[in-house]
């Protein structure tokens, strides 16, 4: 008996589908160089069947078809750029884990630095109000603050 | 039975939370003592209720109940017993349990050691605290109700997601929720203060332990996340900027920003309002999360039960809170005036330029994170904000923040001088260069990144040492009186001198990180960064409820064996799911991680090695920066503060 729920238990191990965890041996170009231009690409490249994971750490059979593909185009000769704009012709800005900063994605690289220049405005404008400040006195508490104190003080 | 009474509990706990929100609130008003007197034992009931809950719901787990759909659809009778506890919270349904659980506790904690608070004021905090818990508890009966039966149990459940099936998840979510949930006592507070129209001190003093306090779980949880994403993902990345992430980072980086706001506020009278609006902002954001994981707007590997009706819920919960907070602090913050005197160049104005950065550098996460939701609706693009962009956009405010912090906490209060602050700092900054030079030259690939991570590392940490120290003064016995610094400085230097330390690991291990893809045949050694390894032999091994492919290695380095290693890859054959389990050898200066990937024709199998510089230091930093927020939270001031509460006598403090 058990040894007919192991045999079914291989059998289903050999029927699931191991993942085939992110860049194979075989896909590995003989070219090191080219070899490290195609990681450092292929990590900036999304895969699209997954949930926020780029080709290089994926996967899944799309991601391995890409991560082929961006090596076709170095080993042809293009320059990174040009593979870039190849997926991008196919695949749409999707792809791009880093989006390009153009048109209305330039808000999106701009956002910070925007932001930066008016918080430091503002913390800027806080500080001098501060400095300009009248220093408070003891005079100027209230009645009720003063009990306080006296309370406090007490204790 | 027990599930029923559960069940029971949590409506109860419910009805609890209903009259802890209202009546409080009506007796701070009309300063009705026995109505303000409501909240303290109403806290505590609706914490014990929801406990029992809690524990029901575990109970079920535990005996694996298969009449509960939850168990059914989350665990296994084979699972091991650590998982059914931890499966409890390893689903949506649970995970809110948890939540509202930790909402209530915190409920309880503010009512028993908030003794000395002003009575109206803790009324009022307790009163919004249990309106939050109301909001939540309507959630999870209405929408996410973990209490359902099946009409027909069947015999065995679906198994947990394998992924989830790790000590991990019994640490993970809970101090991460704790961190989250914390805020919402912070909250509590500011929407209190807002009511009352009065922040004083002594607020900050108040609200700056509950800060202290999330802030340490936040890191800790978050740190946790990282470190298992590490080990059981199969790759070794540690951080992704994956939108739930960065959902947990939003609150980290706002919990940050207020708790060294409140320092100002609590020492100086000052920063109130933009305090009072960082306490709603920081909470705003841990629901910002939640609805993120929850809703499935936006794609990410941890969301779980994207379910729209849920997310209209939580978006109706996040928008009354926050919208309502925001609209309350839009009438009421002009009544905020500040009272300290300082000039621009001030402990005060370094506080403030803290602020700016960690403000920014969450809007910037913000903004990367809603972009592809806000791209394709307004503009009809369909992109992708990924970690490349995070890593620009993000990265230079930290190194900003990172530049001044020595300078900032070096600085006096009221007026300062940069050259005065300057001098000490000198060999800080000669020795960072030195050293940055020393690696810079050495390395063999000449990236910026080591060095940059060298510099910023030494300079942080050297510079919270020259800050402790300086704190001693002048003359003899230096050393007797630097033991006897109050708990805040020592938890000041530790958590700045832990930053510097994660500074460092975390370009060290992107820059020096070395990885080897290959067909390994079983007996041959390879070579990997000057570290030997030998696939000895790969056997097919029974665990509980899972079947592993274990491969056994030997990893050597000259000539000498250092340690075995089993990487693994496991099939659940209930949840249908593969996982990878990586072995790995951590060690003081470097993590060799191995995972075996799949056999290949000729008899060989894929073996992956990665050679992480400096992993440990990156953990190490974040305890550090923990145990720093601890030690501040242990400081003399909280404690003589909390020990007052005792000796007040009830009634004591008149009414303001």
């Amino acid at each position: 008996m058990t040894g007919l729920v192991r045999g079914l238990l291989v059998a289903l191990v050999l029927a699931l589908a191991m993942p085939a965890l992110a860049v194979q041996p075989d896909e590995i170009l003989d070219d090191p160089a080219l070899e490290e231009r195609a990681r450092e690409l292929s990590k900036g490249l999304r895969c699209l069947v997954c949930r926020n994971e780029s080709i290089d750490e994926s996967n899944a059979d799309l991601a391995r078809d890409l991560r082929l593909l961006v090596r076709e185009r170095l080993v042809a000769g293009d320059t990174n750029d040009e593979v870039i704009d190849f997926v991008v012709d196919r695949y749409g800005e999707y792809v791009l884990l880093r989006p390009r900063a153009s048109g209305s994605s330039l808000l999106l690289w701009a956002a910070g630095p925007l932001m930066l220049l008016l918080a430091a405005g503002v913390g800027f404008g806080y500080l001098r109000s501060r400095a300009a400040a009248r220093p408070e006195s003891e005079a100027d508490l209230s009645a009720e603050e003063k009990a306080r104190l006296a309370r406090i003080l007490e204790e | 039975m027990i599930t029923e009474l559960g069940h029971f509990a949590l409506i109860l706990a419910f009805m609890v939370a209903i009259v802890q929100a209202v009546v409080p609130l009506i007796g701070a008003e009309k300063r009705w003592t026995s109505w303000m007197a409501v909240a303290e034992p109403a806290a505590t009931l609706q914490f014990l209720l929801t406990a029992f809950a809690f524990a029901a719901l575990t109970w079920a787990f535990v005996t694996s109940d298969f009449s509960l759909r939850l168990v059914v659809l989350n665990s296994h009778s084979d699972k091991p017993m650590l998982y059914k506890i931890t499966g409890t919270w390893g689903n949506h349904e649970g995970s809110m349990l948890l939540w509202v659980l930790i909402v209530t506790l915190f409920g309880a904690m503010a009512a028993w050691f908030g003794g000395n608070l002003p009575p109206g004021l803790r009324a009022r905090v307790l009163a919004v605290q249990s309106a939050v818990g109301v909001a939540f508890f309507a959630f999870i009966l209405f929408t996410s109700n973990p209490f359902l039966r099946l009409a027909v149990p069947p015999m065995n459940g679906q198994d947990l997601n394998p992924l989830l099936q790790d000590p991990g998840l019994a640490f993970h979510p809970p101090f991460l929720y704790l961190g989250y949930v914390g805020l919402s006592i912070c909250f509590s507070f500011a929407v209190a203060a807002l009511i009352e129209g009065r922040v004083d001190a002594a607020w900050g003093r108040w609200v700056r332990p509950w800060t202290l306090a999330a802030w340490v779980f936040l890191t800790v949880g978050i740190a946790l996340g990282s470190w298992w994403a590490y080990y059981e993902l199969g790759w070794g990345g540690f951080w992704f900027w994956d939108p739930v992430e960065n959902a947990s980072f939003m609150p980290w980086l706002l919990s940050a920003a207020l708790l060294h706001s409140a320092i100002v506020v609590e020492k100086r009278e000052a920063l109130k309002s933009w305090t009072i609006l960082l306490a709603i902002l920081a909470f705003g954001f841990s629901l910002i999360g939640t609805f993120i994981v929850r809703s499935g707007l936006l794609t990410s590997v941890h969301a779980f039960a994207n379910d729209p009706e849920r997310g209209v819920f939580i978006l109706m919960i996040m928008a009354f809170f926050t919208g309502g907070a925001l609209l309350l602090f839009a009438l009421r913050a002009g009544a905020m005036e500040a009272k300290g005197v300082f000039a621009p160049v001030s402990r005060e104005g370094a506080l403030v330029a803290n602020n700016v950065l960690l403000a920014v550098a969450c809007f910037v996460v913000f903004v990367g994170t809603m972009w592809p939701v806000v791209a394709e609706m307004a503009f009809d693009r369909k992109l992708t904000v990924g970690p490349p962009f995070f890593d620009m956009a993000f990265s230079p405010f930290m190194v900003l923040l990172g530049l001044l912090l020595p300078f900032g906490s070096m600085m006096p209060w009221k007026r300062g001088q940069v050259s005065r602050a300057w001098a000490p700092l000198k060999g800080a900054l000669i020795l960072s260069v030195a050293l940055a030079a020393l690696v810079w030259a050495i390395q063999t690939e000449r990236s910026a990144l080591g060095p940059l991570g060298v510099f910023m590392g030494a300079w942080i940490a050297s510079g919270a040492i020259i800050d402790l120290w300086g704190r001693t003064g002048r003359g003899p016995n230096r050393l007797g009186r630097l033991m006897r610094l109050p708990r805040a400085d020592w938890g000041k230097a530790t958590a700045h001198f832990g930053m510097g330390v994660t500074f460092f690991a975390i370009c060290g291990l992107v820059a020096w990180k070395q990885d080897d893809i290959r067909v390994v045949q079983l007996g041959e050694p390879f070579d990997v960064a000057g570290f030997t390894i030998t696939l000895d032999d790969v056997q097919q091994v029974q665990g509980p409820n899972y079947i592993s492919t274990m491969g056994f290695a030997t990893l050597e380095k000259n000539g000498r064996e250092l340690t075995q290693l089993r990487p693994e890859k496991r099939i659940y054959p209930v949840a249908q799911m593969a996982t990878t389990e990586a072995a790995i050898d951590y060690r003081f200066l470097r993590d060799v991680y191995v995972v075996i990937g799949d056999p290949q024709d000729n008899g060989g199998w894929v073996v992956r090695t990665y050679v992480k510089p400096f992993a440990n230091w990156m953990w190490a930093g974040t305890i550090l920066m923990s145990l720093g927020g601890l030690l501040s939270l242990s400081d003399r001031r909280f404690r003589v503060a909390a020990g007052a509460a005792r000796r007040v006598p009830q009634g004591g403090v008149p009414a303001e």
